[in-house]
């Protein structure tokens, strides 16, 4: 029962990534859309983004003080002025365990 | 012009510093598995046959917790219906791709690998070769989840648990949309779904993850008409 429902949950999962790269012609892409479309990744991550620093395990706010707010916003900062991946997620884990460990 | 084996490695490196968290959020996704009492070939099974993170951990916690089979399938689709948008972002790109090689390259779309390859799409329009950006980030990510699922299996104990390396998936979103910060209008949309998200997490199915995306894509809608 479980094994069949890995397999559903697969082949589910596989549709959302085929669906539309099989489906969508061209023709069907307005510039309008297209320019809609430009926003996907501003639309999507901050939706994982946010909940993921804002909300601890349980669903429930964090304070302000929470060292995950604190290293968010050290990832933002660093990751504003140099545009490189490894300095923002290197920068944002140190400090947050900076908060967690030091202080 | 770049042959295919050229974009398929700037595929790999484009994407290789996203590994820095994908690698341990692997791990520790295997230990989860193990430590809600699931099988070492049944937690691995997940990142084989369905292959999307948060979506896996979701599936098992709900299977654990004596959740229907129903609702954690159920939930899995919700999670990643924001494939659906990737899917429609990149079909541009995959256009005169036969059906045998879409088929092929959808296996590989995940969060980071879009996030990149689209970058590189838009920064070299029209090239030939172009979607072997996709398969190079997509499989390196690939083959980085199953190994650290394998190694979360067996030795995702021994990482300790106050080192909250689930912040690291926040993170590398976080490195993603920084390439964005400049414009306003995209700002605006972030923080419009970002919060969207926050205040509907707590909804049915995890409903929250496809809610916000398109609250935020209507609000950007209305910033082009506005801008016109």
């Amino acid at each position: 029962m479980t094994w069949t429902s890995i397999f559903i949950a697969g082949i589910l999962t596989y549709f959302t990534r085929m669906s539309m790269v099989t489906l969508i012609k061209k023709e069907m892409i307005s510039d309008n859309l297209r320019k809609i479309l430009n926003y996907v990744p501003s639309v999507v991550f901050p939706s994982i983004i946010f909940p993921g620093v804002l909300l601890d395990d349980f669903g429930a706010f964090v304070t302000i003080s929470d060292p995950k707010i604190f290293g968010a916003i050290t990832a933002l900062v660093i990751g504003y002025f140099t545009r490189n991946v490894i300095l923002t997620i290197v920068s944002g884990l140190s400090s947050y365990w900076i908060v967690i460990f030091v202080f | 012009m770049r042959s295919k084996y050229e974009i398929f490695k700037i595929g790999i490196k484009d994407v290789a510093p996203h590994l820095l968290s994908v690698f341990p959020f692997g791990i520790i996704f295997g230990a989860i598995g193990i430590e809600l009492g699931f099988s070492p070939l049944f937690t691995y099974a997940t990142s084989l046959i369905i292959f999307g993170g948060a979506s896996q951990i979701v599936f098992l916690q709900l299977l654990s917790g004596g959740a229907s089979s129903l609702i954690a399938i159920t939930s899995v689709g919700v999670i990643n219906s924001r494939h659906f948008l990737y899917g429609a972002v990149l079909s541009e790109y995959l256009q005169k791709l036969s059906l045998i090689k879409k088929l092929f390259i959808s296996y590989f779309i995940v969060d980071q690998g879009f996030a990149v390859s689209n970058q590189y799409f838009k920064k070299n329009p029209a090239k030939e070769f172009n979607y072997y950006h996709l398969i190079g980030s997509g499989i390196i990510l690939w083959f980085i989840w199953q190994i650290s699922t394998i190694i979360g299996i067996y030795l995702g104990s021994i990482v300790p648990e106050e080192l909250g390396l689930k912040f690291a998936i926040p993170l590398t979103f976080i490195a993603i949309i920084v390439n964005e910060l400049r414009k306003f209008d995209h700002v605006f949309v972030m923080i419009i779904s970002g919060l969207v998200a926050t205040f509907f997490y707590n909804a049915p199915f995890k409903t929250y993850i496809i809610i916000s995306p398109l609250v935020g894509l209507f609000a950007a809608m209305i910033i082009n008409k506005l801008k016109k």
